[in-house]
């Protein structure tokens, strides 16, 4: 691919803009977050095209943003935050992108390093029993039609209620795990079908399950309200989404959004933007879909918390509460939400699409646990299996200037065919193993695609974030055993 | 004429595969045959059963999408893998085909990649004087 031709007009070390001028039909500048050092690899991929491609959207505002994180996405790029007027704008699907609600949960722990690392086999082993994972993994959870419909409008709630984990758990989950909105009508039989047999499953692709130490801390006051107290300290790290479901509700909408195109005469610079006006009834019925999968997402990894749970009581003897096992935060990466922000002075209903990104809400606003009241909203930033995470939080300057989000990960540098072409599963795994993390998959070859050398450094990408003010920094975990399907 | 089915390319985030084809019929058998192939070793499949598909569209872009979406539906929920695809009738909005192929079996079939869906990225049927090519990006 040829390198990106255009400008990027430099505002300070931090934030650099696409000029509307460079393309006609773009309503709004681009605003890419980065360090200079950056800048190369996501102009060698045309990222900062789609970037302005985003910017021609009806009814966008202020900026199309992308995230230090950004990659190259189909339509929309990954990394990418798009807020448009709910009077007059429009919602995409592919601002979403096809795993609806790809998210990341993490548990604390009373248990140290030294505690875990003698029986890390034996934990991945149990984690890896009992945990569903693996390419068209099926659940342990049998799920009906009828419950499906329910689960699909409760989210975690519904999990919860059906045993796995506690309304604790539900109040420290964005939105409270279920998402408002929810109408399983909107969903076809098809999604049903995929949806059904894979609840509860951690799934396969870059999804994982990690248990982690505390390696840094970077503010201790904050870190203590979320109950992280000290280096050396086990967390548990859950990545998954929606699978097949949200797949599926993805390209079904996307479909209906080919035909709202052509009959609102909305104008795309690229066919996988398709849209439809949010008050439109495509646009409604999008909505309503993706937060039954946004919910199937959420109740997906509340089972899968239920089961982290027991596999740490049966190798430690003890119970999940005499663990100290709570769970810190649960937040999207992949979601679109109507949310309140100002906007020239004035307040404004939006959609903020965040595809790739994480809602960073400051301290003290209203959709925040109380909690967290006075440190702001929790953020959870995955790196790849090798390299380490970070746990930051929302500030009032994410707020004011990107719609209240910030990064999402690492971000891919290395495509999955030139990794599997590099690297080999086998070895991966050995070096893994060298460095003391404990890997078990289903499928090895596969380790390779996910290879830190195939991803961005994720220290760098939240140092931006970091700089750029948009998140702070509260502490840093390395993983000791990961699970992968 | 154009010797080679399909070959595999590089995209960042997902995967991407040009198909070939001599005439438009032999591009969508051989697309399909490219998605399984990014699943698993086609050559592991026996034809053991058949299913009908039936697309409408409005074009023959998203016939393709769809069309590739359909399989990938028939893999992620009914667990049945394709090696042979028969595209009996194919017009500018309609498709019909039978494919032949068999139920997943974890033990026989590898997986090598959990294929989800086909997009429309950068997607455009071509056509010059050797045949017919297109580009596909999958999302996995």
């Amino acid at each position: 691919m040829s390198k990106w031709p255009g400008q990027l007009a430099k505002i300070d070390d931090y934030h650099w803009e696409i000029p509307q001028s460079y393309k006609d039909g773009m309503r709004v500048p681009g605003l890419i977050y980065a360090s200079k050092e950056m800048l190369e690899s996501i102009r060698e991929e045309q990222t900062p095209e789609q970037v302005a491609n985003v910017a021609c959207l009806p009814g966008i505002v202020k900026f199309s943003f992308a995230m230090p994180d950004i990659h190259w996405g189909y339509g929309f790029p990954i990394g990418g935050v798009a807020a448009m007027s709910v009077k007059d704008g429009v919602i995409s699907p592919g601002g979403v992108g096809y795993d609806i609600n790809c998210g990341v949960r993490l548990l604390r722990t009373n248990l140290n390093e030294a505690e875990v690392r003698t029986k890390i086999d034996q934990l991945v082993n149990r984690l890896f029993a009992n945990v569903p994972s693996g390419l068209g993994s099926e659940g342990k959870i049998k799920v009906s039609r009828k419950e499906m419909n329910d689960l699909m409008a409760g989210g975690a709630r519904w999990a919860v209620k059906h045993g796995f984990g506690s309304e604790e758990d539900l109040d420290a989950t964005e939105e409270g795990g279920c998402l408002k909105g929810a109408d399983p009508s909107k969903i076809s039989d098809k999604a049903i079908k995929r949806g059904m047999p894979q609840a509860g499953t951690l799934g396969s692709g870059n999804h994982f399950l990690e248990v982690q130490v505390v390696r840094e801390i970077f503010d201790s006051e904050v870190a203590s309200v979320m109950g992280i107290n000290e280096i050396g300290q086990v967390l548990v790290l859950i990545h998954t989404g929606s699978r097949g479901f949200g797949h599926q509700v993805c390209t079904d909408h996307l479909r209906v959004m080919e035909e709202a195109v052509s009959k609102y005469g909305i104008k795309l610079p690229d066919r996988q933007l398709a849209c439809a006006p949010i008050e439109s009834k495509g646009g409604r019925d999008y909505l309503a879909a993706m937060a039954c999968a946004a919910n199937y997402a959420w109740s997906n990894r509340q089972c899968i918390t239920h089961w982290v749970r027991e596999s740490f009581s049966e190798v430690f003897g003890k119970s999940p509460e005499e663990l100290g096992m709570k769970q810190i935060y649960d937040v999207a990466h992949n979601i679109a939400k109507i949310e309140e922000h100002m906007v020239n002075g004035q307040k404004l209903e939006v959609c903020v699409h965040r595809k790739g990104a994480t809602r960073a809400f400051p301290p003290n606003h209203k959709d925040i646990p109380q909690k967290y009241k006075e440190i702001g909203q929790p953020v959870l930033i995955p790196g790849d299996m090798g390299r380490c995470s970070f746990i930051a939080v929302g500030t009032q300057k994410a707020m004011e200037e990107s719609f209240g989000s910030t990064c999402h990960g690492a971000g891919r540098v290395l495509s999955r065919h030139a990794a599997m072409r590099s690297l080999r599963g086998k070895d991966v795994a050995q070096d893994l193993k060298r460095r003391g993390i404990t890997i078990k998959t289903g499928n090895i070859p596969s380790l390779a695609e996910e290879a830190s050398q195939a991803y961005k450094d994720v220290t760098e990408v939240i140092e931006v974030c970091h700089q750029a003010g948009i998140c702070n920094k509260v502490a840093m975990a390395v993983p000791l055993g990961v699970i992968k399907g | 004429m154009i010797e080679k089915a399909f070959e595999i390319t590089d995209h960042t985030a997902d995967v991407g595969v040009i198909a070939y084809g001599a005439d438009i019929k032999q591009l969508f058998s051989n697309a399909a045959l490219a998605l399984f192939s990014l699943i698993t070793e086609v050559g592991s499949i026996n034809e053991k059963l058949r299913r009908h598909v039936e697309i409408v569209s409005e074009d023959k872009d998203s016939l393709l999408v769809e069309w590739l979406n359909e399989l990938i539906y028939l893999f992620d929920a009914e667990h049945v893998l394709f090696r042979r695809f028969d595209i009996e009738s194919l017009t500018n909005n309609q498709l019909r085909a039978t494919c032949y192929g068999e139920d997943l079996d974890p033990l026989k079939h590898k997986i090598r990649t959990g294929v989800k869906a086909a997009t429309y990225h950068m997607l455009k049927i071509n056509k010059d004087n050797r045949g017919y090519e297109v580009q596909i990006i999958f999302d996995v």
